[in-house]
């Protein structure tokens, strides 16, 4: 196996590229240990993420393409949400193009002067002039790009950005294949940032397999695979999907209603995901790679005219984006949550954040801290057609408010008064209301993401109010999932990829490590990611936890704000002693 | 003889696992295209996936066009392939009409469904079946 990863580099400044190739397999894995390494060799980590040579890196890893489930590209930026070093994952076909195209990551760094695309394949390389595409919808946007280099339908990724990115959107999104995001954390406005309208990547290369590995390559392999599509370990995903969810976290008192005004509702069976399947799921699709199939694609069909006339729109639903569009905003009809999904996706915008930014709005409208004038719209929790225009102000920043709240729902709160119901956690909560390890441990993750460290895991654990407990947790569950990160596997594959089996699977293919070396590179890569955080301006003790979190009622009753902040102070310490050994490591 | 038949499309994940599965184990290669059976969407994922691959033609038009006798016909369909009569030409590809023969530019050779079925398990949905041709050519009449 090659020791290096070969790094396609390309300047839109200049319209150069070059191929580089760094000797670092063993520290840096792939994926999310790529990403940062890369990120520490061309990031400007005292600038600012709008400045034209903040590099885009996108990284696959060492088993992506081989094996069922890595099926990830890792993106790692500089954050226009946090101003901080980041990472957002996507799946889609983007990891397999990206590998059979011969590449283990992109760096993308420089502005083009007008909206370009940028075409990449095994033999080529096309910065493509793209500036008729200037504020076109991420569907128009989809379908002109189909036309540009390099054509290969099928076997190619198509990346693009929206009318949220090119305006610059702190939580803009990179729509990938489609059905599949860079949702979190800006990468939208990162690439609008470069004028960059859209990437797209052709899988048109071939890898030969080694001869001597064959054998023991494809046991593993075929093991795997069973183990995804026998033993219905992931059946679920494709079934009623991660929607599944709706139900069972209504029940635990711990699904965000409104704005987390409630955890509970009795309207939750009318956006089930049971729901949803039975009325609206037209067809599952799948990640490049992946047999699960976990895409869930729901029917919208809308009529137009007074006579018999209708249009039908396929819209992609998952229990994020249902809380977000759905329960966060009061709305209880799956055509109408649908719609808002559709209205987001169009514009380029991150589900969860939009949800949440809309969520807060509506309060403070409601509260009076915002005026009828600066809303523009009348926010109203329920009011499908208020919400519909909601989003084209935060895309098209329509005023000032909106400026303010296209850069955050806290941007906007500290601007307009009403921190304290603001339901952000270093940015806009996932759907999970379950308690203090969740608040701590999206506020604290790394990309302040429910994926870091799945502490609502936790949560529903018995004696879950233990610090040490809880760190312990958090920690191993990040080591793990950076791991996962790192060979680019779907988290959903968590069953089918034990350590162990990554082991086996990294070894058939040639790679020697062992459980021992494995698990170091994995603690180093972790405080790389972290040193890099804080070397980009992270303080934990600015993350704030709003007082609408202490207010919450679960399962377990309220939130018990004194385990709350021992566990997030000693959390901050742990952070800070991750940082400083990478910083100790590398002399600086 | 069995024929490979892509019956059930439409219920198609667009896994890709059908013709990953082809690559690795009979092209021994991690690739899209060097696999007797390719996946494609065709406008976007939104419009759903086609499968290209060889329908098992008697007389089939890339053994007819092959100067060397590298593809014989196959008895029920299809085509056998022998590596070492093959001059590299790519006449195959040019020649079959539904395009199912991928002319593989670095090994220079064609890249066709050999109708071996290995790919068949792989598919999660039963896209993909085993038919034997005697009784399809029955069940026509």
């Amino acid at each position: 196996m090659p020791n290096s990863f070969r790094v396609i580099v390309v300047d839109l400044s200049r319209k150069r590229s070059s191929l580089e190739y760094f000797d670092t397999r063993d520290q840096w894995l792939g994926g999310s240990g790529l990403a940062a390494g890369l990120f520490r060799h061309f990031g400007l980590l005292r600038e600012g993420p709008f400045h034209p040579d903040q590099p885009l890196i996108f990284a696959i890893g060492p088993l992506t393409g081989y094996f069922p489930l890595m099926s990830k590209t890792v993106l790692g930026f500089m954050s226009p949400y946090t101003c901080q070093f980041t990472e957002s994952h996507a799946g889609g076909r983007s990891a397999l193009a990206l590998k059979f195209a011969g590449y283990d990551a992109l760096v993308i760094k420089g502005r083009a002067e007008n909206p370009v695309c940028l075409g990449l394949g095994s033999q080529q390389i096309h910065i493509q002039d793209a500036h008729f595409l200037r504020g076109m919808d991420i569907y128009s946007t989809g379908r002109h790009l189909r036309s540009l280099k390099p054509r290969d339908p099928g076997h190619r990724s198509i990346l693009r950005i929206g009318p949220a990115g090119e305006n610059l959107v702190s939580y803009a999104c990179i729509n990938v294949d489609t059905y599949r995001h860079f949702g979190r954390m800006g990468g939208g406005a990162a690439m609008g940032a470069k004028n960059l309208k859209g990437i797209i990547l052709s899988g048109d290369g071939h890898l030969d397999l080694d001869p001597g590995m064959t054998k023991q390559y494809n046991r593993i392999y075929d093991e795997i695979y069973s183990t995804v599509v026998q033993s219905g370990a992931m059946r679920k995903y494709h079934d009623l999907g991660t929607a599944e969810n709706l139900i069972p976290l209504n029940e635990l008192k711990a699904l965000p209603w409104r704005n987390m005004q409630s955890t509970h509702d009795p309207d939750v069976e009318a956006v089930s995901g049971e729901r949803f399947a039975r009325d609206h799921l037209l067809r599952q699709v799948a990640c490049a790679g992946c047999p699960v199939g976990c895409i869930h694609i729901g029917l919208l069909r809308e009529r137009f005219g007074e006579e018999h006339e209708f249009l039908y729109r396929q819209v992609s639903y998952d229990y994020e984006p249902i809380f977000a569009m759905g329960t966060m905003l009061g709305i209880t009809s799956v055509p109408e949550v649908l719609t808002l999904l559709e209205d987001v996706d169009r514009l380029g915008l991150d589900v969860i954040s939009a949800g949440g930014a809309l969520a807060w709005a509506t309060e403070a409208l409601d509260k009076g801290i915002i005026t009828r004038e600066e809303a523009l719209a009348r926010l109203e929790f329920g009011d499908l057609q208020a919400y519909r225009e909601g989003l084209e102000h935060i895309a098209h920043q329509s005023n000032a408010f909106y400026r303010a709240l296209a850069q955050g729902t806290l941007v906007a709160a500290k601007e307009y008064g009403g921190e304290d119901f603001a339901c952000v956690l270093g940015q806009e909560m996932a759907g999970y209301a379950t308690g203090e390890n969740y608040f701590v441990g999206q506020a604290l993750g790394f990309r302040h993401s429910h994926l870091d460290t799945g502490a609502y895991g936790y949560d529903q654990q018995d004696n879950a109010r233990d610090v040490q407990g809880a760190i312990d947790f958090l920690q191993e569950q990040e080591s793990y999932r950076v791991l996962m990160s790192s060979m680019c596997g779907c988290l959903f594959g968590r069953k089918a990829y034990p350590r162990e089996t990554i082991l086996r699977a990294l070894n058939s293919l040639g790679y020697d490590y062992d459980q021992e070396s494995l698990r170091e590179t994995v603690e180093n890569i972790k405080c790389l990611r972290w040193a890099l955080k804080f070397e980009t301006g992270f303080q934990p003790e600015e993350v704030r936890i709003p007082s609408r979190f202490l207010e919450t009622e679960t399962w377990k009753g309220g939130i018990d704000a004194d385990y709350l902040h021992r566990l997030r102070s000693e959390y901050q310490k742990v952070l800070k002693r991750m940082a400083a050994s990478c910083r100790d490591e590398t002399g600086e | 003889m069995k024929l490979l038949r892509a019956t059930r499309m439409e219920r198609c994940t667009g896994c890709y696992s059908c013709s990953l599965a082809c690559a690795r184990i009979v092209y021994k290669s991690l690739s899209w295209k060097r696999a007797g059976i390719r996946i494609r969407s065709s406008g976007g994922i939104s419009t759903g996936f086609e499968a290209t691959v060889c329908l098992g033609c008697d007389p089939a038009p890339c053994a007819q066009a092959c100067p060397t006798g590298a593809l014989r016909q196959r008895p029920g369909g299809g085509v056998f392939f022998k590596e070492k009569r093959c001059i590299h030409c790519g006449e195959c590809a040019r020649a079959c009409p539904v395009g199912a023969i991928y002319f593989d530019p670095v090994r220079q050779t064609p890249v066709l469904c050999l109708h071996c079925g290995k790919c068949v398990s792989y598919c999660p949905h039963e896209c993909l079946e085993m038919v034997d041709s005697s009784k399809e050519e029955k069940d026509a009449q």
